[in-house]
């Protein structure tokens, strides 16, 4: 008994180290200031983890965009409202699907990437060998790699959100039949930019701090072996599609649940 | 050489995002009204306004000129009362407009629209924060029914 | 004698294991000194605390007669300019050509413009012998390369103190002939002063001006090559001599091999 008391509280004392570390070094990645040469960093960051995630982001968001006009014809068209196919589609993108798709997307393609990057580097003791040479690992690689994450991954989702409307279009007028006019018209009466393609956006910038943040702290303190690594890897996935959905929750009650 | 063609292809990466929010601007989203730009507000006293919610839209022949702001309840004679705000561009309806609550096809949303009266000397124009005094309420469906059975039983 | 790093009576403990148990151990300028000791006592560990990426839980370690553990983040960021490590893997970035990594330092630390920088790193690099393998990612080089192209970048901004770590652990014999030449050569051409961590004994003694043997969290032995062959330590004649048993044990400690079969019992 006293010793299961025990375990939790090791437990608990673990887990509040943990997150203070993580505070720790996000903190010392915010406060890394953009230099010239971190402008640079950053910008072949962005190359990583957004442009090479791109071909992946365009091709679910058009093939999940082509999906919902086809299924959700079948059901409008029950109703004789087919016309409503636009908002249907615009506003599943842009206010659920583009922003956490996306993330789920980037965790597991940029977001891996990051862990195992940034533990192989711990392993390989070139953030020591950083740290030596009197150069912060935290402004030289955390820093770049952070801010290249938080800003990909919102234009990701507005990239997803665009494609997957053109994928709707292509199935639902192209194929199915529904008028190009009302398609547009629809969609354009009943999508408000301030509401639900800014609360898309900035939800997908939630997302892109927490993500980010995971995969590279889970890097950072990653035990520098090829089990600490993988581990690290997996526990970034499953931690940053978990904490995506729940904060998806929140979010939505909050931006669009309470009126 | 490498590092120029990463520099360029995160250019066309932000071209690319550039290219989308452009579609979602001019295609997919309406921003020409709503709570952007000046507004001007007025009110409108309802018997019954149906499924009308705040954000519904206010349009004059099918034109989008404003949206409901809030909906409240007379604390008096509790009867609705709808706060609409009209976008500035669109000012100088008389007194004597009428407002009406329609509904967009059969299933559609319900909107308002106003109906602009005659404007001959002696009318002001409605201004800030007056109230709309011809108002049409919303059709019930229980309602017209009963009517119509009513009508029939009469003749 | 003049010395760079001084440990006086220092202590270390990992959690509630002890690593190091007043220690001290002086660097004298200019010199070679050599600190031996079985795996796993933590000799790395050493160079780190010098380094200052770990504090000692007691004691103190100066650096060119500066605390290292009492100096700020920013003076200790400015004092490691003026040394460097060479980490058993080479540490390269491996996201950068040979020429980039040795450059690095300098792109960070210098002011140098372009083609200075890059007049310093070809002599760099000709110092290691890896002039014509400059634009050779690390991926492509052997082990003996990636360290002496680790080698040349820990020189490259002419550091007073450069600390190996295990330079020679898995090294064919002539790439660890090239080491060993490369590092008495560095240390007489540049002036440094250099802590090397080993445990191949007969390689190091033929350089080392000094020699520390480190076992069971103490120094247990000190003094030139000369003083450590004739020293009659039973410990440090076992480690010098590579005995298989002796007083570190052959057995990781562990009840007797009898208890552990019969259960304490007579069978």
């Amino acid at each position: 008994m006293l010793r299961f008391v025990q375990s939790v509280g090791a437990s608990v004392i673990e887990t509040i180290a943990t997150i203070g570390r993580a505070g720790l070094m996000l903190a010392g990645a915010l406060f890394a200031l953009p230099t010239l040469q971190n402008m640079r960093l950053t910008i072949k960051q962005i190359y990583v983890v957004g442009v090479q995630s791109l071909l992946i982001i365009i091709v679910s968001g058009l093939f999940i965009g082509m999906v919902m006009a086809l299924q959700g014809y079948t059901i409008l068209v029950g109703y004789g409202a087919e016309g409503s196919l636009g908002p249907l589609v615009a506003l599943s993108l842009l206010r659920e699907l583009g922003p956490v798709v996306t993330a789920l997307l980037f965790a597991g393609r940029a977001g891996s990437a990051l862990t195992a990057e940034i533990g192989l580097m711990k392993a390989t003791e070139q953030l020591s060998s950083l740290e030596m040479m009197a150069v912060d690992p935290l402004r030289r690689v955390v820093a770049p790699r952070f801010w290249a994450g938080v800003m990909s991954m919102p234009m990701l989702a507005i990239i997803f959100s665009a494609i997957g409307i053109l994928g709707g279009y292509l199935v639902g007028v192209d194929w199915l039949g529904v008028d190009s006019g009302s398609y547009w018209s629809v969609m354009q009466a009943s999508v408000e930019w301030n509401v639900d393609v800014m609360n898309g956006v900035i939800k997908s910038i939630v997302f892109a701090l927490v993500v980010t943040w995971i995969a590279i702290f889970k890097g950072f303190d990653a035990v520098p072996t090829s089990e600490g690594i993988s581990a690290a890897t997996t526990q970034t996935v499953v931690y940053a599609s978990l904490a995506v959905l729940g904060l998806d929750f929140i979010l939505t009650a909050l931006m669009f649940g309470i009126q | 050489m490498n590092k120029a063609k990463a520099e360029l292809l995160v250019g066309f990466f932000v071209l690319l995002t550039v290219a989308a929010l452009m579609l979602l601007a001019l295609r997919v989203a309406n921003q020409n009204l709503s709570t952007e730009g000046e507004t001007y507000t007025l009110y409108a006293k309802f018997d019954n306004i149906g499924s009308l919610r705040a954000r519904s839209a206010v349009k004059v022949g099918g034109v989008t000129v404003g949206r409901v702001l809030s909906i409240s309840l007379d604390e008096e004679d509790f009867s609705p009362v709808v706060k609409l705000s009209i976008s500035s561009e669109h000012s100088g309806f008389p007194e004597t407009s009428s407002v009406s609550v329609l509904t967009a096809g059969l299933l559609g949303e319900q909107y308002l629209g106003l109906q602009p009266g005659f404007s001959i000397d002696g009318i002001d124009n409605l201004g800030d924060g007056d109230y709309i005094q011809d108002t049409k309420s919303a059709l019930v469906l229980e309602d017209l029914i009963g009517q119509f059975l009513f009508n029939d039983k009469g003749e | 004698m003049d010395t760079l790093v001084n440990i006086n009576n220092m202590h270390f403990r990992r959690g509630s294991k002890t690593i190091y148990e007043d220690i001290t151990l002086r660097v004298p300028k200019g010199k070679i000194t050599a600190v031996m000791g079985p795996s796993g006592i933590g000799k790395t560990t050493l160079l780190r605390l010098i380094g200052g990426q770990l504090m000692p839980s007691q004691g103190d370690i100066l650096f060119a007669g500066e605390s290292i553990p009492k100096m700020s983040r920013k003076a200790l960021y400015k004092t490691r300019r003026r040394m460097s490590m060479l980490f058993q893997s080479g540490a390269l970035f491996t996201d950068m050509s040979v020429f980039d990594n040795v450059a690095f330092p300098l792109r960070e630390h210098s002011q140098l413009n372009e083609s200075l920088i890059e007049t310093v790193v070809k002599l760099k690099l000709e110092a290691v012998g890896l002039r014509g393998a400059a634009h050779l990612m690390p991926s492509e080089l052997s082990g003996g390369m990636a360290r002496r192209a680790a080698l040349a970048r820990a020189i490259a901004l002419d550091p007073d103190l450069i600390m190996y770590d295990e330079p020679f652990a898995g090294q064919d014999p002539i790439s660890m002939g090239v080491l060993v030449k490369l590092i008495k050569s560095l240390n007489q051409a540049l002036e440094l002063t250099s802590i090397v961590v080993t445990h191949d004994v007969s390689e190091v003694l033929t350089i080392a001006d000094h020699v520390y043997i480190l076992a069971n969290q103490k120094i247990i032995g000190e003094g030139t090559p000369q003083e450590i062959q004739q020293s009659d330590s039973e410990l440090v004649q076992q480690f010098l001599n590579g005995k298989a048993d002796g007083p570190v044990p052959f057995h990781y400690p562990s009840v007797s091999i009898n208890d552990d079969f019969c259960g304490g019992g007579s069978c």
